[in-house]
C-alpha cells in the first residue's frame, strides 16, 4: 500500500515540522509563558529548562498516547497532571543530583513544568487522539520549537544585559551593560517585540 | 506585636513586592489572556484568591503534618496536584450547589483555576520562603491571590483603553500587552526599596 505509506510518512513529518514555526509555541500559540519569562536571564538555563521540557514532553505524550482509550473525560485533566508530575519529579532529581547549580537557579520554575500550558495542550489536542508515534514526533517538535524560542530570547537578553554569550564575554570592552535586560521588564519587553517581530516575518510570508 | 509586624509585612510584600506576576512571571497566561475587560479580569483574580487561600492552606498542612513526618517528600508535586486539582473540584461542586449567581460569574474560570501556575506556585514558593506557621502561610496564599488580582484589574483598565489606541498592526494583541505588562512591571519596581 505505498499510498497508505506515503501519507503516513506526511502525517509523521507534519506532527515534526508543526511545533517548529507554524504552531510554535512561545511565538505562535502564546502557551506556556511562564518559562520564557522566568529562566532566560543567560542561555545556560534557559538551554536546561528547555531540554527538562522535551524530556516531560516527550514521555508524558508517550504515556497518555498508550492510555488514551482507558481516559473517562471527566478525569482526563487529572489524570494528564498526575502523569505529567510524576515524570516532573523524576526530571527534577536528576536535575539536584547531576546540575546542582542549574537547579539551584532554575529552583521552582522546574516543578512549575507540571503546570506549564504547553505539556497539558499537547496531551489534550495531540496525545489523547493519536498514536504513540504520532505523539513522540510531535512532542520533539513541540519541544524543540519552544528550546529554540528560549534560546533565542536568553540569547538577546543575556548578550544586552552582561555582553556575554553562554559565560563566555563577546562584546567590547566599550560596551555598558544594560541592567534591565537582566529585570523582569527586559523580560517582558524582549518578547513583546520578537513576538511583534514574529508577526511582521509571517504577515510577509503569506503575503 | 512583633509577629503581628512580620504578618503585614509579608503580606504587603506578596501584594506589592513580589508581586507573582510581575516579579515572577506566574499566571501569565490567564494575565495576557482574561484581561481584556475589567469585569472577566476582577471575576478571574477573586477565584484565584479563593483557591491560592484554600489550596496553599492545605497543601501547606499536608507537608507539615503528613508528609514531611512521614519522609515522603519525593511524592511532594504530585501530592499537590491531587490537593489542587481536589480543592478546586470541591469548590466548584459547593459553589453550584449553593451560590449558582457567583458560580454564573466565574464560570469556565473554576475549572480552568487547576492549571493555572499560581496555584501551584504559592504552594511551591510557601516552602521556599520557609513558611513556619498556618498563619502565616495563610496571610500569605491570600497576598498572593489577591496581588494577583491586583496585576490583572490594572492590565484589563490599560487594555480597555489601549483598543482606542493606533498601535501598528503587527504589535496588535499579545505583543503590545507585553510590552505594557514591561512598563508596568517597571512602576511596581519602585515598591522595591518599600520593605528592608
Amino acid at each position: 500500500m505505498p499510498a497508505h505509506n506515503e501519507s503516513k510518512t506526511s502525517l509523521y513529518r507534519q506532527a515534526l515540522t508543526a511545533g517548529l514555526w507554524r504552531e510554535n509555541p512561545t511565538f505562535r500559540m502564546l502557551i506556556g509563558m511562564c518559562p520564557p519569562l522566568a529562566v532566560t536571564t543567560a542561555v545556560k538555563p534557559a538551554l536546561t529548562m528547555g531540554f527538562s521540557v522535551i524530556f516531560v514532553l516527550l514521555c508524558s505524550n508517550f504515556v497518555i498516547s498508550l492510555m488514551r482509550n482507558l481516559l473517562k473525560s471527566h478525569l482526563r485533566i487529572i489524570m494528564f497532571t498526575l502523569t505529567i508530575a510524576a515524570f516532573v519529579t523524576v526530571c527534577d532529581l536528576y536535575l539536584k543530583a547531576y546540575l546542582p547549580d542549574m537547579s539551584e537557579i532554575l529552583g521552582a520554575y522546574v516543578p512549575l513544568i507540571i503546570v506549564n500550558c504547553l505539556i497539558i495542550f499537547r496531551a489534550e489536542a495531540c496525545a489523547s487522539k493519536c498514536g504513540p508515534v504520532v505523539s513522540v514526533l510531535d512532542a520533539i517538535g513541540m519541544g524543540l520549537g519552544f528550546t529554540i524560542a528560549l534560546c533565542i530570547l536568553a540569547a538577546i537578553r543575556e548578550l544586552l544585559a552582561t555582553g556575554c554569550f553562554f559565560g563566555f564575554k563577546v562584546m567590547p570592552g566599550r560596551f555598558v551593560p544594560w541592567l534591565a535586560m537582566q529585570m523582569p521588564v527586559g523580560a517582558f519587553l524582549t518578547l513583546g517585540l520578537l513576538l511583534g517581530l514574529a508577526n511582521v516575518l509571517t504577515r510577509k510570508k503569506e503575503a | 506585636m512583633d509577629r503581628f509586624y512580620v504578618l503585614v509585612m509579608g503580606f504587603l510584600s506578596v501584594v506589592l513586592v513580589n508581586n507573582f506576576v510581575f516579579t515572577k512571571f506566574l499566571g501569565t497566561c490567564p494575565y495576557l489572556g482574561v484581561s481584556g475587560r475589567i469585569d472577566s479580569a476582577l471575576g478571574m483574580g477573586l477565584a484565584v484568591t479563593f483557591v491560592t487561600t484554600l489550596s496553599g492552606t492545605l497543601t501547606w498542612l499536608v507537608d507539615a503534618y503528613i508528609l514531611t513526618p512521614l519522609d515522603l517528600q519525593i511524592t511532594r508535586y504530585i501530592c499537590y496536584i491531587v490537593v489542587i486539582a481536589g480543592a478546586v473540584q470541591l469548590v466548584e461542586m459547593y459553589v453550584r450547589r449553593f451560590f449558582s449567581s457567583l458560580y454564573d460569574v466565574f464560570g469556565i474560570f473554576l475549572p480552568l483555576i487547576s492549571t493555572n501556575c499560581v496555584i501551584l506556585g504559592v504552594c511551591l514558593f510557601l516552602d521556599v520562603w520557609g513558611t513556619d506557621t498556618l498563619l502565616e502561610a495563610v496571610v500569605l496564599s491570600t497576598g498572593t491571590g489577591i496581588g494577583f488580582t491586583v496585576a490583572i484589574c490594572v492590565m484589563a483598565g490599560i487594555r480597555e483603553e489601549l483598543i482606542l489606541a493606533d498601535v501598528p498592526t503587527a504589535f496588535k494583541g499579545a505583543p503590545i500587552t507585553l510590552i505594557t505588562a514591561g512598563l508596568l512591571t517597571l512602576a511596581f519596581m519602585g515598591f522595591a526599596g518599600m520593605i528592608k
